[in-house]
């Protein structure tokens, strides 16, 4: 039997996952066909890095085809329905995929318009054309409140907006602005950051610079008109420029099946990997409810152990040693050349080592190869 | 405890910091003034932060009822 292995998204997980497959299963063993609505593959930890002016749109994109084996078959179209109980997809031209094991790596979509006021008074970095935008406000900035924060968890990369401000600093002190100009982060928890550990690390780093931490800051309206941005818990910040994290939603077909929670998240075990109540549909990356970073790391090690697990069950091996742990692996900017490092599991905490030049090169390094090295599934 | 009229429940069990404390704040905006809302919680982070952000946001607090292997937390949301 030939088992047809769909995979719903050609991100990072799902771009991974094809090519691991590919080169683990014969042709008469697997057909594999990864589904992607615009074919084009992006490196989305680059997005923090066009507000300063320090990356292009172009190094941060490929054709999705050129990382893909030649054995996948990639067919471009919009996924608009999944019907698990006929097996299969329902495409927006109106044709439709049938699986025999379907993997959703569908991704998140932001959801500005989920805050009143957000089009008008808020700018992000969380996709190319917001964080190209938000470039040119910098550029025009000549001081003032910058506010940056946090809309509402859980959202990509979660130490992005630590980043950022850790970066917007320093880009202030070499623009001869930073004494001109009051930082104020916001957190919608009652600490910087959601894992008590990195909250701990980034917290006296952000004194130390005089950013201001606002925490219990949960998002409620912005008013563009009078730059103030007003929190559920009654309090309001005045701005001159926001930078705030969009809400994030699951994809809209996940919630048109009916396969989401209330945000849209898939209910997915975390070890196995398995869209619960669904045995032959499997999830990964920012998709899941998974209680894990929404981020290129784990979706990386997450296409790596469901690798395995499928292989295994093609085969007729057993799927239970392979189980995901939780492993993160990603880096934290700190401004000023230097990054530190979070690596993580569900039952080890990080222990960010002191920021060091040498993890800021390797974030920048591991930028410019991940081409090379993450979507084929080599590391 | 069991004479209060519970108007919405939240079943936040399994789910780890801050994931109790998401699911309340969400269940404040979706209730209307007056109402009240229970999530359940077996983090024991909840025990700090919901009574914290409870606090902050002004609203009443109920009370914490601990259960085996988990805590009701009730708040009426007040404005």
């Amino acid at each position: 039997m030939i088992h047809q292995i769909v995979i719903l998204g050609g991100g990072v997980g799902g771009t991974l996952l094809a090519n691991v497959l590919a080169r683990r299963l014969r042709a008469d063993e697997a057909q594999i066909v990864v589904i992607d609505s615009h074919g084009e593959h992006k490196y989305q930890p680059g997005w923090l890095y066009l507000p300063f002016g320090e990356e292009t749109v172009e190094n941060l994109v490929r054709p999705e085809r050129h990382l893909l084996n030649d054995r996948v078959h990639l067919a471009l179209g919009q996924a608009t329905k999944i019907v698990p109980d006929r097996h299969l997809i329902e495409m927006s031209d109106g044709s439709a995929v049938p699986y025999d094991i379907l993997v959703l790596s569908t991704g998140a979509d932001i959801a500005p318009d989920a805050v009143p006021g957000y089009a008008e008074g808020a700018h992000h970095f969380y996709s190319e054309a917001a964080a190209l935008n938000l470039h040119e406000q910098l550029e025009r900035f000549q001081g003032g409140k910058l506010v940056v924060g946090v809309a509402d968890i859980p959202y990509k990369c979660p130490p992005a907006p630590l980043e950022f401000v850790f970066k917007v600093e320093e880009y202030l002190q070499k623009r001869g602005l930073r004494e001109r100009t009051e930082i104020t982060y916001l957190s919608p928890i009652n600490r910087a950051f959601t894992i008590e550990s990195v909250s701990e690390f980034v917290t006296p780093l952000l004194a130390e610079r005089g950013i201001a931490l606002e925490t219990f800051f949960n998002t409620e309206q912005i008013d563009p008109i009078g730059k103030k941005i007003i929190s559920l818990e009654g309090t309001e910040i005045d701005y001159d420029l926001l930078v705030l994290v969009p809400p994030h939603r699951g994809a809209a077909v996940i919630r048109d099946s009916g396969l989401g929670d209330a945000q849209g998240w898939i209910p997915t075990d975390r070890s196995t990997l398995e869209v619960k109540g669904h045995p032959n549909i499997y999830a990964i990356g920012d998709a899941t409810d998974i209680p894990v970073s929404k981020s290129g790391s784990a979706a990386h090690f997450e296409a790596k152990v469901l690798s395995d697990r499928i292989v295994a069950r093609i085969h007729g091996e057993p799927e239970e040693e392979h189980i995901y742990d939780g492993r993160v692996l990603c880096f934290l900017e700190t401004g000023h050349g230097q990054a530190s490092q979070l690596v993580f599991d569900f039952a080890h905490p990080p222990k960010p080592p002191d920021p060091n030049a040498f993890y800021h090169y390797e974030k920048l390094l591991f930028n410019r190869v991940y081409w090379y090295i993450v979507p084929n599934g080599f590391v | 405890m069991t004479d209060l009229k519970i108007d919405k429940e939240i079943d936040a069990r399994g789910s780890f910091c801050p994931g109790p404390l998401l699911e309340l704040i969400r269940g404040v905006k979706s209730v209307q003034v007056g109402q009240t809302l229970e999530v359940l919680s077996s983090d024991p982070g909840s025990n700090r932060d919901i009574p914290a952000w409870i606090q902050k946001a002004k609203q009443e607090f109920v009370g914490a009822y601990p259960e085996a292997g988990y805590t009701r937390f009730v708040v009426r949301k007040v404005h």
